[in-house]
């Protein structure tokens, strides 16, 4: 499988992989943050069920992490390579003439999106990391331990405008690229014949709906409170 | 019509290479464009001039010979269709052309707007064939029953004439919408199952060592390709290499 894996298909493959398994992540990671509309005391008690299980924390989580990793190393690796199959570039090119602007981009809107996720990991998750394995505190509790702090701690997140338009713009570079990678990751997979045709629709749907989902949710908060 | 002509010219393999501006006037609508390149060539030849070297053969848009990126896209701004097909029409008078060679690591430009495509060739030769025995005794292929839907799929794979617009037009450079057409022309057959693991391996190694770049599905080829190879053929190729290198 060495072979496979160093190979130009192989490493569609695994970009492919990762790909999947990043999307079903942001999928459930939209249902969670969506309770936050609906149900705060739901989306309180997922969210600490989700922060203190060990299957998720010490199973799930750092195959997510390698996942993200992998895919944007591995993304930036495929890019100089590409790079250097055309030494010479060419004087005119038109390239709007036979592909999107998404699909020549991924490496703009990954980039954008890799910036977006170190805003989002500083505001979030390493402070998350921080209360409950640097300080201890596993009980997802307020100070004054009146009810959870994680309906509390998103709302304040999102109070300064900056943020939310920061977030907005995240979101909008996400959706350029799921409109591109979606049905890309399934044609590296080798997922692109008559019984497929659906899944480019339903790609585009995703990729527009879920981000869409996420700016929904943060001028949610920003506005109700 | 009367052109304005940028086209890259370029002594040798070692030459730095540059674009030259040349006119040239009372060109027909109906012509080809390899026919203007005529014209242009015996201006050029009757000033006591180079000749701009370019690749041709059949002029039919069988052989797979001409190449040309012209105005931005490989084959020129019309679909379906080899640059030898490709009309004047197509352009308005008055309009600046600009005419550079295919660019790739793989196609290193031999001279001005020709390019050595023999990577496509040692790729073929890696594995796009299937061993049969021709001493007198070959079986009828007609012999063997293929379903109907498998023998379009691999026909329409096989018009691939490996003229490399699929190279030129990627932005990566890659050749998969090749060797995906020549990989699923045989794996859709019968015949072409015995070699099917081999095949595929010994393309895919033989591409990758060629230094052509890596697929990212802008579909670019498929528009460029003037013979409509279709991306499920680099998909095919994808699920064959997976299932290959499996059984190992």
């Amino acid at each position: 499988m060495s072979g496979f894996l160093n190979s130009s298909i192989g490493r569609k493959y695994t970009m492919a992989l990762s790909a999947f398994f990043l999307m079903i992540f942001i999928l459930q990671h939209f249902a969670i943050n969506i309770l936050s509309v609906l149900s705060p005391d739901t989306f309180n008690e997922t969210s600490h069920f989700m922060g203190t299980n060990p299957l998720v924390q010490y199973g799930l989580q750092p195959v997510l992490l390698f996942g993200v990793v992998y895919h944007f190393v591995m993304g930036f690796v495929l890019e100089i390579k590409n790079k250097n199959a055309r030494a010479i570039k060419y004087a005119k090119n038109n390239g709007a003439a036979n592909s999107t602007w998404m699909s020549r981009n991924m490496i703009w809107s990954g980039g954008f999106i890799l910036v977006f996720l170190i805003i989002h990991f500083l505001d979030f998750w390493f402070p998350e990391i921080n209360t409950k394995y640097i300080q201890g505190d596993m009980s997802g509790l307020l100070a004054d331990g009146e009810g959870y702090r994680y309906y509390e701690e998103l709302v304040h997140k999102f109070e300064p405008i900056w943020r939310v338009a920061l977030y907005c713009i995240g979101f909008v570079f996400l959706s350029l690229h799921l409109l591109h990678g979606f049905s890309s990751a399934f044609q590296s997979v080798g997922a692109n014949n008559k019984y497929v045709k659906g899944l480019k629709g339903f790609g585009k749907a995703y990729a527009v709906l879920i981000p869409l989902g996420f700016i929904f949710i943060a001028l949610f908060h920003h506005f109700n409170h | 019509m009367n052109l304005t002509l940028k086209i890259w010219r370029q002594k040798g393999p070692q030459d730095k290479g540059k674009m030259v501006e040349y006119k040239v006037t009372d060109i027909s609508e109906h012509m080809s464009f390899l026919e203007m390149m005529d014209v242009l060539n015996e201006q050029l030849t009757n000033k006591g001039g180079e000749p701009v070297a370019f690749d041709h053969d059949c002029r039919e848009g069988i052989c797979g010979m001409c190449s040309m990126y012209i105005n931005g896209e490989a084959h020129g701004p019309d679909r379906g269709v080899t640059t030898c097909q490709l009309h004047m029409r197509m352009f308005k008078d008055g309009d600046t052309i600009t005419i550079e060679p295919f660019r790739a690591k793989a196609f290193p430009v031999i001279k001005d707007l020709v390019v050595d495509r023999s990577s496509f060739d040692r790729i073929q030769q890696a594995g796009g064939f299937i061993s049969v025995n021709t001493s007198g005794n070959t079986q009828d292929a007609n012999a063997i029953p293929i379903d109907k839907h498998a023998a379009d799929e691999a026909m329409d794979a096989a018009t691939c004439i490996g003229c490399g617009a699929c190279v030129a037009s990627c932005k990566n450079s890659s050749a998969m919408l090749f060797v995906g057409a020549k990989v699923s022309q045989y794996a859709l057959l019968p015949q072409g199952q015995i070699e099917a693991t081999d095949r595929v391996k010994n393309m895919v190694a033989q591409m990758d060592l060629e230094g052509f770049g890596n697929c990212t599905n802008t579909g670019a080829c498929e528009v460029e390709c003037p013979k409509g190879i279709s991306l499920e053929n680099i998909a095919r190729m994808n699920r064959e290499f997976f299932s290959a290198s499996i059984k190992g």
